[in-house]
């Protein structure tokens, strides 16, 4: 018999035919009949009390439904919005944020009304017509001068502009640096980002008064989240709110909260009693989509001149924005694993969140990890330089080498091998011909640079014991395998996908351990109504969460696919063989019964004493750990000293997360991933006029997202070290290339710019900032 | 990103388009490729009451030569100049700098008049028109390139002058175009045209004041027999940036004088 495998074969995405010619189904397909558009009405400032909104001239204009202000909602709309624990329980402030501003708007793009006409052109037009009468009021834009006592307040009723302020301590830090040679000190920003999913948001709520039900299509990350916030502000019980998510043109993290506009367009088609479309237009999503990162890290080391590494100390400034986003804080896990891949003797991390007048902060690709990745990336190169090591030795030198291995705080690396991907990178792109080559190049007046990223990384969200306590929530996940009379599956999982090719991953691993063809299985996200409750799609966490709960079931399937092969046969459970879906008594493989044939049986009569029909499973799979993917990527950049310009020489990477279910698919994690990175070290940054607030990066032409043809060519590897947190031995790749990627490029930067005694180079290294300070240094 | 209502006319000719125009009133627009005017309508920073596309003007999409001058009509796109033989031959540079116009989509669109009519710094063909003495002719009158550009996005085009075609004299001397970017696809932060016009050269600037601009003390330095670095020297005088979210005016000035001395060089060179 043959052996076929289609766990780790490269095979082609399923989504791929429908989506590349144009069958996707986002949410702007979706059109109800007598569907009225939405258009909201934002604020221009980022921080002023409403006097009056004077909607008349906006009701009188043509084809107009309804205009609707905040006084409008409050019958409907219950509750704020939602925050998390996320690691912090005890926040200093968590106020409320109701769906739409009352009296006080605190950031450039707070709803004060919406707009609901026949069509969005029409809601456009008068929406130009509310009149809306602001006192403008100083904005809290500097992180550090919020925090003073004296600073303006973000929100008039508000303390102070503090939202948490959290020490983690691990070890005996003062002995740690009482113990130094060296301490390297360093500040390493984190711009604000837009994550700019293709597809912005939107959504399409169609509410029946007639049975109190609503049916809302939304573009997110959490279909099942959605239902439980939206629904239980709006008074509609589970059973009457159905979510659905279709296709989802990406989220990166952006799309992992119930947003406001979700209640509005609920709340709306409620009130107009009529469905309700509302589409996020690219400007509007500039402002009113969470940004990702805006923090600052105050960092020292304190080092032996052997290169052995003691303490770590830093404070993360985080930049909440006007209110917490539901899962803000999440990104203080950058305190909890800001020791990197490294021993330390000693860690003492403090995160300080602080409320501005600007969009809130929530994860965006790696949360919290990219920014710890980048902060103990960039200072042990500062180790290295301080003390004339090479960068490649001093990390090989302190790297954790046995595993698990418990870190400082606790949290336990599943399995790893660090000094394995090292090697594979370095010889990869044969580092020690690289660095002859920048000693030659400099020698006439050419400044090439290399630098390494050798990241861990935690992923996986996550064992309930962990994350009850952090997250305030059992990240668990589920799934619901049903296998038809005639043998066909349907798999319906509670997590969801933003572009990360379940459909294919998912069925290659129902089609193995079912051991029914690929073609028969069919997997179901994004619908509340058809898959069991889930806690949606981030955090690296679909496969090593999500795909071990499609694993349990397919156990569950097989072991009654077992009993009814051994039933059919009169032998002894004990004695029959599963092999790739046939069952047979062992020694006669001959007569065998395929998953389809006991799936037939398992439907009619003259079943085993006491077996209910079908053929059916539902599992929730609550993860041990959290698993630990790492690898090292190497960059080698040339910097033009006189234009400031980059330009990407070589990227390679080797990542390691465990087995794969899939290379091309993986490839694909990496590539996108890295992209994200590369371009927050190069081009991205949200930018605020300091003084009033207004955004000056609010269209495509000053936000610079890069395109392919910025992008080096990625020459990827990797090395494969299961996880022993799970049976399908997979860590996570969705968020590992933005983890690793924008400190390699700021390393190879910064070793290029050495010979100019630069040490430190921020992000993102544009031409003029490069240029500046090497006038400078030359100065 | 929905555009503010407006009406729309296409006229067959030049003469139905000025009509239509004097029709509309002062608030409607001429369209061409929309690759300028659409993305200002639909952030609505435009806001036309009306537009007269011009696009059904068969005769504005020529390309002659007439002696010594070459005449593009405007609505020849950027892609009709990247593929455009006698162009090729008797101006090359225009063709190097359609080359890298945007991208695909723009340039498939987007026309010369439309970039004149626009009258952006960061227009490329502007520096191009201007630092050669081109003449921009209208339904009404020639205009001397020299007088044309007038201040941000200002040109001395009425509100009922529709640009037929830009005159060009023929220019087959050693040139090269420098256009310095963040993306592939983005306008110049800063670019630097040079162009060998008989026994001088001629200099450009693109996006480096509120209007495009001429290297006049550049090119009267080269006059003097200055080397490539002393010539570029003088760029300062010639250029007027400001600062804004993607450079310092700071930079911009030293990345001019880099730029113009690698242009000149590399112009020498071919
Ligand atoms: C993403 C992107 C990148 C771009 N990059 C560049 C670049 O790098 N370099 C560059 O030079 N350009 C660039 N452009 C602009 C492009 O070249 C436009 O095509 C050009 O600026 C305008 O030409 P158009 O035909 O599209 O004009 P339209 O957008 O139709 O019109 C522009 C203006 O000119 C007026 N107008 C147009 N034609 C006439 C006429 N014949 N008579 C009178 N008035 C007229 C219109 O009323 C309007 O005010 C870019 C555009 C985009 C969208």
């Amino acid at each position: 018999m043959a052996v076929t495998s289609l766990i780790g074969a490269r095979i082609q995405r399923r989504e791929d035919p429908k989506l590349i010619t144009g069958h996707g189904n986002f949410i702007d397909d979706v059109n109800l009949v007598n569907m009225a558009h939405m258009s909201i009405v934002r604020s221009p400032h980022a921080h002023a009390r409403i006097r009056s909104i004077d909607t008349s001239a906006a009701r009188a204009a043509q084809g107009v439904v309804a205009v609707l202000a905040a006084g409008d909602f409050k019958p409907h709309i219950h509750a704020p919005l939602p925050v998390t624990n996320a690691f912090v329980a005890d926040k200093k402030q968590v106020p409320d944020q109701f769906a739409i501003a009352e009296d006080e708007v605190i950031y450039a793009g707070e709803p004060v009304a919406v707009v609901v006409a026949e069509d969005r052109y029409l809601a456009d037009d008068a929406a130009q017509l509310v009149v809306v009468d602001y006192e403008p009021l100083p904005a809290v834009m500097d992180l550090e001068k919020a925090m003073a006592p004296d600073s303006p307040l973000v929100k008039s009723d508000r303390s102070d502009n503090i939202g948490w302020d959290a020490a983690f301590p691990a070890g005996d830090i003062d002995a740690a640096f009482a113990e130094a040679e060296v301490v390297v000190k360093q500040r390493i920003g984190q711009q604000r980002l837009f994550p700019t999913p293709m597809e912005t948001r939107g959504c399409v709520a169609d509410y029946v008064p007639y049975d109190n039900r609503v049916t809302l299509w939304t573009s997110t990350q959490v279909p099942h989240f959605v239902r439980l916030f939206v629904g239980g502000a709006l008074g509609v019980p589970e059973s009457q709110f159905r979510v659905i998510s279709h296709d989802v043109g990406g989220g990166f993290g952006s799309k992992i909260r119930p947003y406001l506009e979700e209640y509005l367009t609920t709340a709306t088609s409620k009130i107009v009693e009529r469905p309700v479309k509302w589409i996020e237009d690219r400007t509007e999503s500039l402002l009113a989509t969470t940004h990702g990162r805006g923090q600052i890290f105050d960092v020292e080391v304190a080092a032996r001149r052997d290169g052995t590494l003691l303490g770590l100390k830093f404070t993360q400034l985080l930049d909440i924005g006007a209110y917490h986003g539901v899962f803000s804080a999440f990104q203080v896990v950058a305190c909890l694993i800001g020791g990197g891949a490294y021993e330390w003797k000693a860690i003492n991390a403090r995160s300080i969140g602080i409320f501005t007048n600007r969009t809130s902060t929530d994860p965006y690709r790696g949360a919290g990890r990219p920014e710890a990745t980048h902060m103990v990336e960039r200072m042990v190169d500062l180790v290295a330089l301080e003390i004339g090591m090479d960068p490649a030795e001093l990390r090989r030198k302190n790297f954790v080498k046995s595993f698990p291995h418990t870190n400082n705080f606790g949290l336990v690396y599943d399995s790893g091998d660090y000094p394995k991907t090292l090697d594979r990178a370095m010889a990869n792109i044969d580092y020690t011909a690289l660095r002859k080559r920048q000693a030659d190049l400099r020698a006439q007046g050419r400044y090439l640079g290399i630098g390494f990223s050798t990241y861990v990384e935690i992923c996986g969200l996550g064992p309930s014991a962990a994350t009850a306590p952090a997250a305030g929530v059992a990240l668990v996940e589920s799934s619901m395998v049903r296998v038809h009379p005639t043998g066909s599956v349907t798999v319906s999982v509670g997590t969801h996908a933003h572009g990360q090719s379940h459909e294919t991953t998912f069925a290659q691993i129902v089609a193995d351990t079912l051991g029914v063809p690929y073609d028969s299985v069919e997997i179901h996200h994004g619908d509340t109504g058809d898959t069991p409750f889930g806690y949606g799609t981030y955090g690296s966490r679909s496969l090593a969460v999500g795909g071990m709960a499609i694993m349990a079931s397919c156990h569950k399937v097989v072991e009654k696919a077992t009993k009814l092969a051994a039933h059919a046969f009169e032998a002894s459970e004990e004695d029959i063989v599963v092999d790739q879906g046939r069952y047979f008594v062992r020694g006669n493989p001959g007569e065998a019964k395929s998953i389809a044939e006991l799936a037939f049986a398992s439907y009619g009569a003259g079943l085993p004493a006491g077996m209910e029909q079908g053929l059916e499973a539902v599992s929730y799979f609550d993860p041990p750990n959290f698993v630990w993917p790492f690898g090292c990527h190497i960059c080698a950049v040339e910097v033009d000293p006189e234009t400031g310009g980059v330009s990407i020489d070589r990227y390679v990477a080797v990542d390691d997360c465990g087995n794969v279910i899939n290379p091309m698919v993986v490839d694909g994690q990496l590539h996108g991933g890295i992209a994200q990175g590369i371009s927050q070290a190069l081009f991205e940054e949200v930018l605020y006029d300091e003084e009033t607030g207004q955004m000056l990066t609010g269209t495509m032409v000053d936000y610079l997202i890069p395109t392919m043809a910025e992008m080096p060519h990625f020459e990827l590897d990797r090395t494969v070290t299961p996880s022993p947190t799970n049976e399908l031995g997979v860590k996570g790749i969705g968020e590992a290339g933005t983890i690793a990627s924008s400190i390699a490029v700021i390393n190879a930067i910064t070793d290029a710019l050495t010979p100019f005694g630069i040490k430190h180079v921020e992000m993102p290294a544009r031409p003029d900032r490069l240029w500046s300070m090497i006038k400078e240094a030359r100065a | 990103m929905i555009t503010a209502p407006f009406e729309y006319a296409r006229p067959g000719s030049v003469d139905e388009a000025q009509s239509l125009l004097t029709k509309f009133g002062d608030d409607a627009k001429v369209i061409a490729g929309g690759q300028s005017l659409i993305p200002l309508m639909r952030l609505r920073l435009s806001q036309p009451t009306a537009l007269v596309d011009i696009q059904g003007i068969g005769e504005l999409k020529q390309v002659r030569r007439d002696n010594g001058t070459i005449e593009i009509g405007a609505l020849v796109r950027h892609v009709d100049i990247q593929r455009n033989a006698v162009l090729r031959e008797t101006l090359p540079i225009l063709v190097e700098m359609a080359n890298d116009v945007g991208d695909n989509q723009v340039r498939n669109l987007g026309t010369i008049g439309g970039v004149i009519a626009h009258g952006d710094a960061a227009g490329d063909y502007n520096a191009l028109a201007l630092m050669l003495d081109a003449e921009i002719v209208t339904n009404k009158r020639r205009h001397q390139a020299r007088d044309f550009y007038r201040d941000i996005l200002t040109t001395a085009l009425e509100h009922d002058e529709v640009v037929t075609a830009v005159r060009f004299p023929v220019s087959t001397g050693r040139f090269a175009y420098t256009k310095f970017r963040r993306r592939l696809y983005d306008w110049a932060l800063a670019g630097v045209a040079v162009q060998e016009s008989g026994s001088s050269w001629r200099v450009g600037y693109v996006n480096l004041a509120r209007t495009p601009r001429r290297g006049s003390a550049v090119e009267a330095a080269l006059a003097s027999g200055a080397s490539a670095a002393d010539a570029a020297a003088q760029s300062g005088s010639d250029i007027d940036p400001t600062s804004d979210v993607r450079a310092t005016a700071e930079y911009k000035r030293h990345l001019t004088e880099v730029l113009t001395v690698r242009t000149l060089q590399k112009a020498a060179a071919v």
